[in-house]
């Protein structure tokens, strides 16, 4: 278990890190907290010939308003630090319930935002989050940017991005939620840090006794993190009863087409679905 | 240190751990980085599960050993000399045929493990994968592929055992029935998943012509003798080491071919060569366990009464056999064993070995008494809610209560507590209480169960039950040698191979006792054929009982030395004298000597010993005994998540009698490793292969051992029964917690489920397993689907 030979690049500046992407194309591998890309290498599974380390490049690692009714967090901002609500209001509130679930400590004092998103493991807190508030991620190389929102970012395909091997994620706008929107999280692993078989991430807006609209992303069903629209349907002008969160966790259970592995079937994985986004939307709703 | 307190029955902090919790403990890795001038080597294993060698290309020179370069070498093939068993046979690499997957079909040697990883990559196997057999009962059709082909299998195809055992009046008794009660056990394979995986360190002396192999393992001696035996040579020219090693749990007690390669490679090139083994090839290839189906039909009375007991017993033991127990001790000892703590005098039994296509399997803590536990205490469950019976009444009307109690098969139980700690448990968890509190909560629309596990585990057997096996290689005594030296410190050589279980601190609070010597004042020397007697090391436990009996034997021998001696200083009666804070006085007086005093006599003024008294004080004593049955009842608390299948454990209660207890601490630490493993067993871990043998699980991210999240606190109540089964009264304690705890914790679900109708009866008890279950109860009750 020990990783075949690479070269190791630390940049000190954003230009140099995408010239050495480009320059070694899809030989070369970013590495950010390593906290799966190392794994991976030590299985043999993941041989780049390159490694550009972007541990040193200015102000990816910021959280910043940079623009009204939006954050934008830079990809190596550690999952701990979004776990420990630097963001504030519902969203930061939506962060730190969610990043709680992400691995183990260790792992998410090294592990980063960015990096998570790149990796796109279909269970992946983070992807469900993105999925979720409809983020716009920022991909920059040396002949261009452009921002993608998350629904074309995730190929449904697991551990598959748009991103263009020359390319870095070096950002990812969220919009902000308003006071009166709720947020819950609900997700069922194995061990406490183990991968989610199945996660639920929502946002609802209220609106007195009734749900103005909602937001609901699942992992652990599909090739990448994907939105229950016909739970939102069943949410959305409802009134925040019981009985509507029933009727949207059954609607979700209904929606999924989800294969089976060794921790469950695919049956297992729809029961699961109907209890998170019940468990999910109680929270939000509370 | 005032006269008179004893040692034993302190919980003395071990010795042991200061070293290993400030990281100064040396693994066989930490031996192999300090050496210098170390290579590393890395196996290429087979990626199919079954198949023919057609060819092996390595690059050209590199260093890449196969079986081809060990001409000299033998097959390991362990036997037991009974007419219902079939040998097989192991190439230390494979020959022309894989038969499991990873099966080490070549060796490569390089200056790091990376680059020995990167050479075996290079190396070209090119086998015609042909139809594997992977599960045991689908190996024993006649139509199904044969793992060893060409050999005799007069039993079935690939069934490799087919014991049989019937008392004479089953079929009655099944005739005289209330109730009948029908039972299929599964349990799935898993991994003993020490920390530290298999790892050894082979050194090859051309000065000397020695062998020095440093060894994960927890069986030196029997190391040696099997190295020599297959390279055909001295055991002179080997010496087996070992250094700390990180838990073994029986995995490191058969002998690895791995190991054997390495060695023979080492002499070859004349070499230093290390194989540190990595997590994927320990979940892949190094032993597996369980693996065990049992069919189980109790005759009962209407009041609970189990009057026969009727067991077919299939173990898959997967491509081979482990060295030297063989494959034979999991189906006789599931055979032996299963009737347990409970009266009964008509059992009938079949228990096979069936070969295939999977890892071979060796011993796990407890062996198959986790498997024979579960299954039994799964018929109590399952017989008591048939007949509306309370879980413990019906244990009660059935559990042995008078000594000596003799099982159908003959095996002799010695005085146990079997119905004291059934009732202790169940007041400690204030049954009539959680039963209300049960009643409470399924109002609430949720699933609380409590479950119960008794049993008896044989421990500290020696020769004789080892010999009823009719083993050719009969492993059971052991000796220990102490000696005094000239400052009065104690050094005792042991056969027996502590691995982690604290043996040293308690042999020397032992040994403090016997010789009036402070523990701190006894060394135990172990893991060095070099420097330790021969003997069989740990497992199965039985080093408290049988190297902790030798070490007693030996003190006693020592201390009539030192008396005599003292008495001759002192002009006293041998008779009269008391040893004790480091000083031999004549009882009832303050006349007295020292221990170092004496010592000094005896090394250093021989010539004042009186005759026939040699110099030195140095003894030797083996003990041998017949075994002895420790016992327990644990007890779980568990919720049960409907909607997720998610079994949350709330309490977990062990009453355990282990005998004299010479350290409670460590006692109670045997038993929260154990319940752990026995939680993971129930719950977690699974070695899971998709229908062409790809172990799916080849990493920690799939199997699953419980973290410290997931294990709740482990209550320990203990009861001390005193038996003159062995001769400290201390009783085995290493693989109870392993041993109870499955059938305890599916039993609690069962009781959970109960109202749906549910009965676990395969372990691990997944979530998805368990939703599985509830699933299909709530569609047959309500008839959709929830
Ligand atoms: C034991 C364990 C448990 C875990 N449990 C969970 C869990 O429950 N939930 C969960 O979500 N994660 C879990 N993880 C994974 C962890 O969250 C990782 O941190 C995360 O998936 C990847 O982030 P990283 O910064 O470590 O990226 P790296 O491992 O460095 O990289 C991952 C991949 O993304 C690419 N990449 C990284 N950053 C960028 C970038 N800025 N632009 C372009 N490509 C980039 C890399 O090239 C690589 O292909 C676990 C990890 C471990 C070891």
């Amino acid at each position: 278990m020990k990783p075949a030979a690479f070269e190791y690049h630390a940049p000190r500046t954003l230009e140099e890190a995408l010239g050495l992407l480009h320059e070694h194309q899809d030989e070369a591998k970013v590495l950010a907290g390593g906290q799966s890309l190392v794994p991976a290498m030590n299985f043999r599974l993941a041989r780049p010939s390159v490694l550009v380390d972007i541990a040193h490049l200015p102000d990816l690692d910021r959280i910043e308003a940079t623009e009204p009714g939006s954050v934008t967090v830079g990809a190596r901002v550690r999952h701990l630090d979004l776990e420990h609500n630097t963001i504030g209001g519902p969203l930061g509130s939506l962060f730190a319930l969610t990043g709680r679930w992400v691995g183990h400590y260790p792992i998410r004092v090294r592990g980063t935002f960015g990096g998570s998103l790149a990796h796109a493991d279909p269970a992946a807190e983070w992807c469900a989050l993105a999925c979720a508030l409809d983020a716009e991620i920022h991909c920059r190389s040396a002949s261009g940017s452009r921002s993608v929102g998350a629904g074309d970012f995730f190929e449904q395909m697991a551990f598959t991005t748009c991103l263009e091997p020359d390319e870095l994620l070096v950002g990812v706008r969220l919009p902000e939620l308003s006071d009166s929107c709720g947020v819950g999280m609900a997700e069922f692993a194995r061990r406490w840090g183990d991968f989610a078989i199945v996660l639920a991430v929502t946002a609802v807006e209220r609106d007195g006794d009734s749900i103005a609209g909602a937001r609901i992303a699942l992992g652990g069903v599909a090739g990448g993190p994907v939105r229950a629209s016909n739970a939102e349907a069943a949410l959305a002008g409802r009134p925040a009863t019981a009985g509507t969160v029933a009727a949207a966790a059954a609607a979700a259970a209904e929606e999924v087409d989800p294969t089976g592995d060794i921790h469950g079937s695919a049956d297992y994985r729809r029961d699961l679905v109907r209890a998170m986004v019940t468990r999910a939307l109680d929270q939000a709703l509370k | 240190m005032t006269a008179g307190v004893r040692w034993t029955g302190r919980s003395l902090r071990r010795f042991e751990d200061p070293a290993l919790v400030r990281g100064l403990g040396r693994f066989v890795a930490d031996v192999a980085d300090r050496d210098r001038g170390t290579l590393h080597a890395a196996f290429v294993r087979s990626a199919v599960p079954a198949g023919e060698i057609r060819s092996i290309e390595a690059p050209p020179g590199a260093p890449v050993l196969t079986s081809e370069s060990f001409p000299g070498i033998r097959t390991m093939c362990a036997r037991l000399d009974r007419p219902d068993f079939v040998a097989l046979e192991t190439p230390v690499l494979a020959t022309d045929a894989v038969r499991h997957p990873g099966e080490p079909v070549a060796l490569v040697v390089a200056g790091s493990r990376a680059e020995a990883e990167d050479l075996a990559e290079q190396v070209v196997v090119d086998i015609d994968a042909t139809r594997p057999v992977l599960d045991a009962a689908a190996a024993t059709d006649p139509a199904a592929p044969t793992v060893h082909a060409g050999l005799d299998m007069p039993m079935g195809n690939n069934v490799v055992l087919d014991a049989r055992f019937s008392t004479e009046g089953v079929d009655a008794a099944f005739d005289a029935a209330d109730e009948i009660v029908t039972l299929d056990i599964r349990a799935h394979r898993q991994n003993a998943l020490p920390i530290e995986a298999r790892g050894a360190l082979a050194a090859h002396d051309p000065s000397t012509g020695r062998t020095t192999l440093t060894a994960a393992n927890q069986m030196p001696h029997m190391l040696r003798t099997a190295l020599a035996d297959i390279l055909d040579i001295g055991e002179a020219e080997l010496r087996v080491v070992t250094p700390e090693v990180g838990g073994a749990f029986g995995q490191k007690m058969c002998v690895p071919r791995e190991y054997v390669a390495l060695v023979a490679a080492a002499r070859l090139l004349g070499a230093t060569i290390a194989w540190i083994e990595d997590r994927s090839e320990n979940l892949l290839a190094s032993w597996h366990s369980r693996d065990h189906t049992y069919r189980l039909r109790g005759a009962f009375t209407r009041g609970g009464r189990l009057l026969g007991l009727d067991a077919d017993i299939v173990c898959n033991i997967g491509a081979y056999s482990n060295y030297p127990v063989t494959f034979g001790v999991e189906p006789l000892m599931a055979m032996a064993e299963l009737p347990g703590p409970y009266r009964l005098s008509q059992y009938r039994v079949r228990s096979r070995a069936v070969t295939t296509n999977m890892c071979p399997i060796a011993p796990y803590r407890g062996v198959s008494r986790p498997v024979l536990t579960l299954a039994m205490e799964r018929l109590m469950d399952t017989a008591a809610r048939r007949l509306d019976l309370d879980p413990v009444e019906i244990r009660r009307a059935n559990l042995v209560r008078e000594f000596p109690y003799a099982m159908p098969t003959g095996l002799p139980v010695d005085p146990g507590s079997y119905v004291e700690t059934l009732d202790a448990a169940a007041e400690a968890l204030d049954l009539e209480g959680f039963r209300r509190r049960q009643q409470q909560a399924a109002a609430e629309g949720r699933y609380l169960g409590v479950g119960f596990s008794v049993f008896g585990e044989r421990t500290g057997y020696g020769t004789p039950a080892f010999a009823a096996r009719a083993m050719e290689i009969t492993p059971g005594y052991e000796t220990v040698q102490l000696e005094m030296n000239p400052s009065g410190d104690v050094t005792a050589r042991i056969g027996a191979s502590p691995h982690g279980q604290g043996l040293a601190t308690a042999l020397s609070q032992l040994l403090a006792d016997e010789l009036g010597v402070e523990p701190r004042q006894v060394s135990v020397v172990h893991g060095d054929t070099d420097t330790t007697p021969y003997g069989w090391g740990t497992f199965a436990s039985r080093s408290m009982v049988i190297a902790g009996g030798a070490a007693k034997l030996a003190a006693e021998r020592l201390a009539a030395q030192l008396r005599e001696i003292a008495a001759h200083h002192l002009e006293a009666s041998p008779a009269d004298i008391r040893l004790e804070d480091n000083s031999a006085v004549v009882a009832g007086t303050s006349v007295g000597v020292t221990l170092p005093e004496i010592a000094r006599i005896a090394h250093h003024s021989s010539h004042l010993l009186p005759a026939p008294i040699e110099p030195g004080l140095s003894v030797s004593a083996t003990y041998d005994p017949g075994g002895t049955f420790s016992n327990a009842c644990h007890a779980a608390v568990v919720e049960v998540d409907p909607d997720t299948g998610h079994v949350r454990l709330e309490r977990f209660v062990v009453i355990a009698d282990a005998g004299l207890e010479v350290n409670p601490m460590i006692v109670e630490g045997q038993i929260h490793g154990g319940v752990t493993q026995g939680i993971a067993n129930a719950l977690y871990e699974e070695l899971v292969t998709d229908d062409d043998g790809n172990l799916l699980t080849a990493s920690l991210m799939d199997f699953l051992p419980p973290t410290a999240c997931e294990v709740p606190l482990i209550e320990v109540t203990h009861v001390q029964t005193i038996t003159d089964a062995s001769i400290t009264g201390a009783k085995g304690v290493g693989e109870g917690g392993a041993i109870g705890a499955p059938a305890a914790v599916l039993n609690a679900i069962s009781d959970a489920l109960s109202p749906l109708g549910i009965e676990v009866d395969e372990m691990p008890a997944t979530p998805s397993r368990v939703r599985e279950l509830i699933r299909r109860a709530q569609s047959t009750t309500t008839g959709d689907r929830t």
